[in-house]
């Protein structure tokens, strides 16, 4: 046995240092920890950088902003209802009706030609005109960009929940669940649109319930492919092999785990959908199944136009201008998140 | 090879056969009935039933209908041209659609790889950025309103064109719809031949090719055409099937007799007609089936990769 070494503990000299807090505080300083020249970027925070950088993308947005607060506010700009007849009693107390009325701004056209309008209608002010029965095109065309965007939100918004929640497990699980379902998918993805409305039109009355109904049953197949592929991409990664070591089930593993790091490319398929909803209810509207009477929507103002058009031919130009540049916004707003989301190494 | 062109081709079949099948039995299972009379005494109308077969059970009907449909019978219209044998309508319909979309497509690749081509050539310069412009307008603008715009300019404005379609004057008459329906194919196929040289340009074999010497128009022919143009098929394939099945809007403005109209009309006319719409729905969905399963095997022809990946899978 060893024999035990009595240990004595040295005195500490006198002199010797003794520590201050900030001797170690350095550890908490967050200006020597973080590298502040090249700073990390969150992932969400590159995307916003990036697609702020994109001047189209930008472009895109603005115009998309600005239809978007016209559609909410524009009709409540003047005092025209838009299924109003715009008229009043003039001087001799008689009934006219602002019919058929060319753009005008009373102060504009002063300015122009020197001398007022001379019409029961002077004073009045019609940015769009009026159409053959008298009704203000300013506040109808906003209505009516109101009524477009308002079905093109509601249905691609339960789209991408359909087509995602679809494409997701289809993927998640794999094996015989994946084939079945991506065998139907097939199958309905060869149905062409035009055929699912024409069968839905005997179902249906005509109106925005068909259109709706139409766009559901199509647009969900997109959004479905781009949920498996993120999901096919994404399953094998640690992240979710370890919350299921950890037991969870896999409704948790699908929609808590995965869903939020599929989100950037389903925004994406969002801003590319939008603009086929809307151009599908134009053309479903113009051929006369869309939204009807008394609702109007771009697809049936620029129906109106299209029969007025030998004798008003501006009036079917606000329409189709909105209609043009909600296809322009929308689509470089999703070039712009695409190019965002996944940026090329010579962007950066 | 052949065994995968086997398996493509059947898929397509049996997909084909359950559209039909789901088509036949939607418009079966209708409210409604066909005889809207109210002449007909109930007795009448259980002959009638019977005399067509419709208390069969839905799959006798179905078998009886499909047998019809390979003869080429599509039965008689019920409403919208009461009686007439819808071939013998379909027949006129689809060849002035095919004719008129055909000229369509093909004005609107040549011109769209010609502008994508020399945008891609002229990269940054104002050539490539005059391209951009006007795809996106293409792109943009929905067909009927450019119709509308050329009908308003050169047939009301300047009485040139026909204001609507005549059948006997065929051509002159078909080149405002065709230029319009070929505007969207135009500004598509120019943007995506434009972005795809673009890419191949970039690529490692075409920088190897210039190193080693080759330039110009020979490069250009040898290496990145063909390699740009092999996605161009997929992309001009859903526009065929589109501009085939005659763009609706436009057939209905400049009274083109084509399917497209009659699509329209069996819609919206006087009462749906339920043989009419089944009749196109049929014919549409063959189209489009035809028309992609073409492509995936034309795809397989063209680049080798694919065709060495589908053996593989065999």
């Amino acid at each position: 046995m060893a024999e035990l070494i009595p240990q004595t503990v040295p005195p500490v000299p006198s002199d010797a240092y003794v520590p201050v807090a900030g001797d170690f505080a350095f550890l908490d300083r967050a200006d020597i920890l973080t590298d502040t020249n090249y700073a990390s970027l969150s992932y969400w925070k590159g995307v916003f950088i990036h697609f702020f950088k994109n001047r189209r993308a930008v472009i895109g947005l603005v115009i998309i902003a600005v239809i978007v607060l016209l559609a909410v506010f524009g009709p409540m700009m003047n005092s025209y209802g838009y299924r109003d007849i715009v008229q009043f009693r003039n001087e001799s107390n008689r009934r006219v009706v602002a019919k058929a009325l060319e753009p005008r701004v009373p102060w504009l056209h002063e300015l122009v030609t020197g001398e007022p309008y001379d019409d029961s209608f002077a004073d009045r002010t019609f940015l769009f005109g009026t159409d053959d029965l008298g009704r203000d095109l300013w506040t109808r065309t906003w209505h009516g960009t109101r009524v477009s965007l308002l079905v093109a939100f509601v249905t691609i918004f339960i789209d991408v929940i359909i087509g995602m929640s679809y494409g997701l497990i289809s993927g998640y699980f794999g094996g015989l669940t994946d084939i079945v379902m991506q065998r139907f998918v097939e199958i309905a993805n060869s149905v062409p649109r035009l055929v699912i409305v024409s069968v839905l039109a005997i179902f249906m009355p005509k109106g925005m319930g068909l259109v709706i109904v139409a766009l559901l049953l199509t647009e969900w197949i997109g959004m479905s492919k781009i949920a498996r592929a993120e999901m096919l991409k994404i399953k094998e990664q640690e992240y979710v092999l370890a919350s299921r070591t950890l037991g969870a089930g896999s409704g948790h593993i699908i929609f808590r785990e995965i869903l939020p790091n599929t989100i950037g490319p389903i925004i994406t398929q969002m801003m590319f959908s939008i603009p086929t909803a809307i151009f599908t209810e134009a053309f479903l509207s113009f051929v006369g199944v869309g939204i009807v009477l008394p609702q109007c929507s771009i697809g049936t103002l620029i129906e109106e136009g299209f029969n007025n058009i030998t004798i008003l031919p501006y009036q079917i130009l606000p329409p189709i201008l909105v209609l043009a540049l909600l296809m322009l916004g929308f689509n470089f707003i999703g070039d712009g998140l695409r190019e965002a989301l996944a940026p090329k190494l010579e962007d950066m | 090879m052949v065994k995968y062109v086997f398996k493509r081709v059947g898929m397509a079949a049996l997909t084909l056969l359950i559209i039909v099948f789901l088509l036949f039995w939607l418009v079966r299972v209708m409210p409604g009935n066909p005889f809207p009379s109210e002449r007909m005494s109930d007795v009448q109308i259980a002959a009638k039933r019977a005399e067509l077969g419709l208390d069969d059970p839905i799959l006798v009907q179905f078998r009886n209908y499909v047998a019809k449909l390979l003869k080429g019978d599509f039965g008689n219209g019920t409403s919208l041209y009461y009686g007439v044998p819808i071939k013998t309508v379909l027949r006129t319909a689809v060849s002035n659609s095919f004719r008129i979309g055909g000229f369509a497509i093909l004005l609107g690749t040549a011109v769209g790889l010609l502008l994508g081509i020399t945008a891609a050539l002229n990269r940054g310069r104002f050539l490539d950025g005059f391209c951009t412009v006007f795809s996106i307008i293409g792109v943009c603008v929905p067909s009927y309103v450019f119709l509308i715009f050329l009908q308003y300019t050169f047939s009301f404005k300047i009485p040139f064109f026909p204001y609507f379609f005549d059948a006997d004057r065929f051509a002159f008459s078909s080149v405002m719809p065709a230029l319009s329906l070929s505007l969207f194919t135009m500004s598509t196929i120019a943007r995506f031949t434009r972005n795809e040289m673009v890419e191949v340009f970039d690529s490692d074999y075409v920088r190897l090719a210039e190193a080693k010497g080759m330039y110009g128009g020979k490069l250009v022919r040898a290496h990145v055409l063909r390699n740009a143009l092999i996605p161009i098929v997929t992309v001009l394939a859903p526009l065929v099937v589109d501009l085939l099945t005659g763009a609706l809007v436009v057939e209905k403005i400049y009274g083109i007799n084509g399917i497209g109209k009659l699509m329209v009309d069996a819609i919206t006319g006087e009462g749906i007609d339920y043989n009419y719409v089944l009749a196109l729905g049929i014919l549409y969905s063959t189209l489009y089936i035809a028309v992609m399963l073409l492509v995936d095997l034309l795809y397989g022809v063209l680049d080798p990769r694919i065709r060495v990946a589908a053996k593989e899978e065999d």
